[in-house]
């Protein structure tokens, strides 16, 4: 399957899904992530899934409620006030256990905003999101080819630890073209087993099963929510991706992740031209975060510049990860606004007095 | 004449609210004057020899705390 | 003699930890009968909602599963789409389905989504200890009302079968109460018909039932099921709004006479 295709990113995004196994998809139109469903109301049916345009955002993370717990991959997608619309329902899949798959095609905020690119919605999609102690396991593409192939990922995640997983996307990923290749051949879900926590069908031969988040028994919740969290530390041994490049020299590191990371990538680019040491990494799963591998370069690199397209989020776990055992310096740019190759390199400069 | 029903109350669901009693045509029960486990004051025949076994003391029973039984006839449902 | 009244299969041997004389108990016996009665106790989940009734699923003997207050309909539509084998009932209270689940509630019966709906009415919030409720009817005390529902502060009460009536895909309405036998066996002949109503894939039904709650009323369960005659009753009428089939012989006794 060498082949490229040129895709839109949120094209690409709703039929990496479907190809990853997804059957139900439901949605509420939101710029900038419309493709997405308008592409799922046609592609779904094809392969006998379903497609519902809900009444509200809330109507439809309550409805993907319903249909994870029959045991299916299902999907929902959104921009950044649909997605917070959408928290109290990921809340309730995390605490019942369900594994649903999610994209965040951010836009500026607060509030309405724009419609512009941004990355203002990390510390939502990294630290659950909605009320309770869980997480979601985010992935941050930054191609219209990760577009398509995490999806993927992000359900063998969500179902191998029953959590919610998600992609947490922006608006130039959502909108630009580029040449795809999947890395995995298409999945067929009917060849999966039924989970045994599914509810619905045919229960005859098997003890009725309750799919709930409550539980009021004295102590119960906090074992419950215990047990819970020994999954999400499985998740952060197991499941942290990330890449870089110049990391073996680099005295200055620049890291950023999802669409801000090619732009970075192009500033290292320019350094290195200039006989400058300046390495990148980015994370490629924000939660779990890749705390080690910062951890290490801190022992090595002088000072670490975090670029993002938001005024400082990302930049917290960086700082969580390295401890105050290197400078962090920050460049940010929030509601739309776009850094460029050249100034991130201008700061790059100014740090290493060249 | 014997009685053409009986009824059994289950006095761990009965909650004493009387509403079998208000349901009741033939003025059979009545809420007994010890309580239970639970703590309630569960509901008993009273006067069990007019019991029909009409069953409206069941239907408007609402812990389902009642059985009752009847003469068998041709056509009798079951539950209502 | 024999048993001509017993607890059903469709209901687990738990005892239901509601207060004494509350309607619940007789809406869940009412459902389980109907689940039993059809055989569809084994492909039947129950959705059940935020409010007392949300141990639901403690006592009737199908697969269940709890989400948030009033996405009920929402819950429903997810899995009925996703095994519509499933026969799948959103119980639900009136918070829930008439206040904050209003969108869900109008939308899955626009939808004409096949789902069976039970809707207790009560005129209260029950679990929260008795706020008022959209379906709270005028000069009606609550703990948020505590003069009486006054129009001009609170609006009106919100009769649910009368205004969904009006949707195309709304495809069998009835209002019952549970007040007293008579009308208790009527409400589960609705029940029975609403369920029929989905296994026939004839789409959306609910059926509303006026329920006493004793404790948040401040009575005793003999003057609640007055209440509910004296002053629920005339202002939620009884029957039958929407019905499939009665429509569907109207239309053919229309095109004969034709």
């Amino acid at each position: 399957m060498a082949e490229k295709t040129l895709m839109k990113g949120n094209e690409a995004l709703a039929e990496g899904a479907v190809r990853a196994g997804c059957r139900f998809f439901a949605g509420y139109p939101i710029t900038p992530q419309n493709e997405v469903p308008e592409y799922m109301s046609w592609r779904l049916p094809q392969e006998g899934g379903f497609f519902i345009q809900a009444e509200s955002e809330v109507a439809a993370i309550n409805m993907l409620f319903g249909a994870a717990s029959t045991g299916i991959r299902v999907m929902t997608s959104s921009s950044s006030p649909g997605i917070s619309l959408k928290q109290e329902g990921i809340s309730y899949c995390a605490g019942a256990d369900l594994p649903i798959f999610y994209a965040n095609v951010v836009r500026g905020g607060p509030g309405l905003g724009n419609i512009a690119p941004a990355q203002s919605d990390y510390f939502q999609a990294t630290r659950g999101g909605g009320h309770g102690d869980y997480r979601v396991f985010v992935m941050a593409p930054n191609s219209v080819s990760e577009m398509a192939n995490f999806p993927k990922r992000c359900y063998d995640v969500a179902f191998k630890y029953r959590v919610p997983s998600m992609i947490l996307a922006d608006g130039i990923l959502g909108q630009m073209m580029e040449p795809v290749e999947f890395d995995f051949e298409p999945v067929d879900p009917s060849s999966f087993p039924e989970p045994d926590w599914a509810i619905g069908g045919d229960a005859s031969g098997r003890e009725r099963r309750v799919v709930k988040s409550y539980d009021l028994r004295p102590g119960r919740l906090e074992e419950w929510n215990k047990e819970r969290a020994k999954r999400f530390e499985r998740i952060e041994a197991e499941e942290v991706d990330w890449d870089g490049e110049g990391l073996d020299d680099c005295e200055l590191l620049i890291t950023s992740y999802g669409s801000c990371s090619r732009i970075s990538k192009s500033a290292v680019k320019m350094a290195r031209e200039d006989g400058l040491p300046v390495g990148l990494l980015r994370p490629i799963t924000l939660y779990p975060f890749p705390k080690k591998a910062y951890q290490d370069l801190a022992k090595r690199v002088k000072n670490i510049l975090v670029v993002e397209m938001s005024l400082g989020q990302f930049i917290e776990d960086v700082q969580l990860s390295v401890l105050g055992k290197v400078p962090i310096h920050f460049h940010g740019r929030p509601a739309g606004g776009i850094p460029t190759a050249e100034e991130i390199y201008d700061i790059v400069r100014k740090i290493m007095g060249k | 004449m014997p009685s053409k029903g009986k009824i059994e109350v289950d006095i761990v669901r009965c909650k004493g609210c009387e509403l079998c009693i208000l349901a009741c045509p033939q003025d059979v029960l009545a809420l007994s004057d010890t309580f239970s486990a639970s703590g309630y004051y569960p509901a008993y025949m009273k006067n069990p020899e007019n019991c029909t076994g009409c069953a409206l003391c069941a239907i408007a029973c609402p812990d389902v705390a009642i059985t009752v039984w009847k003469e068998e006839r041709k056509g009798d449902l079951i539950n209502g | 003699m024999k048993i001509v009244f017993e607890k059903t299969n469709g209901l687990t041997e738990v005892p239901m930890r509601y207060c004494p004389g509350c309607g619940h108990g007789v809406a869940h016996r009412l459902v389980a009968e109907v689940m039993e009665e059809l055989g569809v106790t084994k492909r039947t989940v129950a959705v059940v909602p935020v409010g007392c009734s949300v141990f639901m699923d403690e006592y009737v003997n199908c697969d269940g599963i709890q989400g948030a207050h009033g996405r009920g309909p929402a819950i429903a539509t997810g899995i009925k789409r996703s095994k519509p084998e499933t026969v799948v009932i959103s119980y639900q209270g009136d918070g829930d389905l008439a206040s904050i689940g209003m969108a869900e509630t109008i939308h899955s019966a626009s939808r004409s989504e096949n789902i069976t709906i039970i809707f207790i009415n009560n005129a209260i919030y029950g679990m929260t200890g008795g706020q008022m409720a959209p379906t709270t009817i005028l000069g009606m005390r609550t703990t948020t009302s505590p003069a009486g529902r006054r129009a001009e502060i609170n609006g009106f009460p919100i009769p649910m079968c009368e205004l969904l009536s009006s949707l195309e895909g709304a495809s069998y309405l009835a209002r019952a109460a549970l007040d007293k036998p008579a009308h208790i066996i009527r409400a589960k002949k609705y029940i029975k018909k609403a369920f029929e109503t989905q296994i026939k894939g004839k789409g959306f039904s609910m059926v509303e039932l006026l329920s006493p709650c004793p404790t948040d009323w401040g009575m005793t369960p003999k003057d609640a099921v007055e209440r509910i005659r004296q002053e629920m009753i005339p202002r939620y009428p009884l029957g039958v709004f929407r019905d499939w089939e009665a429509e569907e012989k109207a239309k053919k006794e229309e095109k004969a006479a034709v």
